[in-house]
């Protein structure tokens, strides 16, 4: 009964954020509630027994990335932006596609079969601790995507510099 | 024991939600928000797979889409700024260079 319980709060609560989120006309205000939304999608997390995941939810997206949205916000003049429309004429249809595509994927929800299970059980993990065992994975089985994923970092670097560079 | 079905609706509405916000704002900063509610909603549907199916791969598969969303958040900010420079509006309709 309590996992439900606890399942169903972060649900009302995730969605009505997401909610509040994209109608919100202040960018300000979408950027402060959407770090509430990413606490209760750690939590939510937590529920899944992933520790480590949680963690760099709440450093990397909450800490970092939020905060990036809101230097630019506060570098940028949106007065104007205030006072204008915040939904474009074509609302309604884009409100449209979003519940068909919603009840698609609802009906595909029922068709769905669950594969074989991997080895890594949930007393593993426990007793392996969780960050030890994402790790071993990371860097043995998935070293060479690891490495990738920081040359697409060093071109976003680079590239963020590049494009917001002022020309000369 | 939350069933697995109930994560994947979850994460379809929080997903749907910012598909939606992406198609009916028009300021771009709410739209960059959107991308990462999607990545987000997409992160959740991988970590319950991985809980449930008890296989690491799905939460490696996160830690790579973290990654990915940092860097899309840094170079979709460079080019807002970028835009703003030059063009002083950050709305949807009034970027009309390219007559897309």
């Amino acid at each position: 009964m309590l996992p439900q319980v606890f399942f169903a709060y972060f649900a009302i609560v995730t969605i009505a954020l997401s909610l509040i989120i994209i109608t919100r006309k202040n960018p300000v205000h979408s950027v402060l509630w959407m770090l509430v939304l990413f606490f209760h999608i750690a939590g939510l997390y937590l529920f899944l027994n992933a520790e480590f995941i949680a963690a760099v939810q709440v450093i990397l997206y909450a800490g970092a990335v939020l905060v990036l949205f809101l230097f630019v916000i506060m570098m940028l003049n949106l007065k104007e932006e205030l006072s204008s429309e915040r939904f474009i004429g074509e609302w309604p249809i884009g409100v449209a596609l979003g519940l068909s595509i919603l009840l698609f994927v609802f009906f595909s929800i029922s068709k769905f079969i669950a594969g074989p299970s991997g080895e890594f059980t949930i007393e593993r993990i426990l007793k392996e601790t969780h960050t030890k065992a994402i790790g071993k994975v990371l860097y043995t089985e998935y070293i060479l995507p690891f490495e990738v994923a920081s040359l697409i970092l060093l071109i976003a670097i680079v590239g963020a510099i590049v494009l917001a560079k002022k020309r000369t | 024991m939350v069933p697995l079905e109930w994560y994947i609706a979850l994460s379809t509405v929080i997903f749907i939600i910012g598909v939606t916000g992406f198609l009916i704002r028009r300021n771009i900063i709410i739209m960059l928000i959107c991308i990462e509610l999607m990545l987000n909603a997409v992160n959740l549907s991988l970590i319950a797979f991985s809980h449930y199916l008890q296989d690491l791969k799905g939460q490696i598969l996160v830690i790579f889409v973290i990654t990915v969303a940092a860097a899309e958040a840094a170079i979709g900010l460079a080019i807002l700024v970028a835009l703003y420079r030059n063009k002083a509006v950050v709305h949807t309709d009034k970027l009309t260079e390219m007559k897309g």
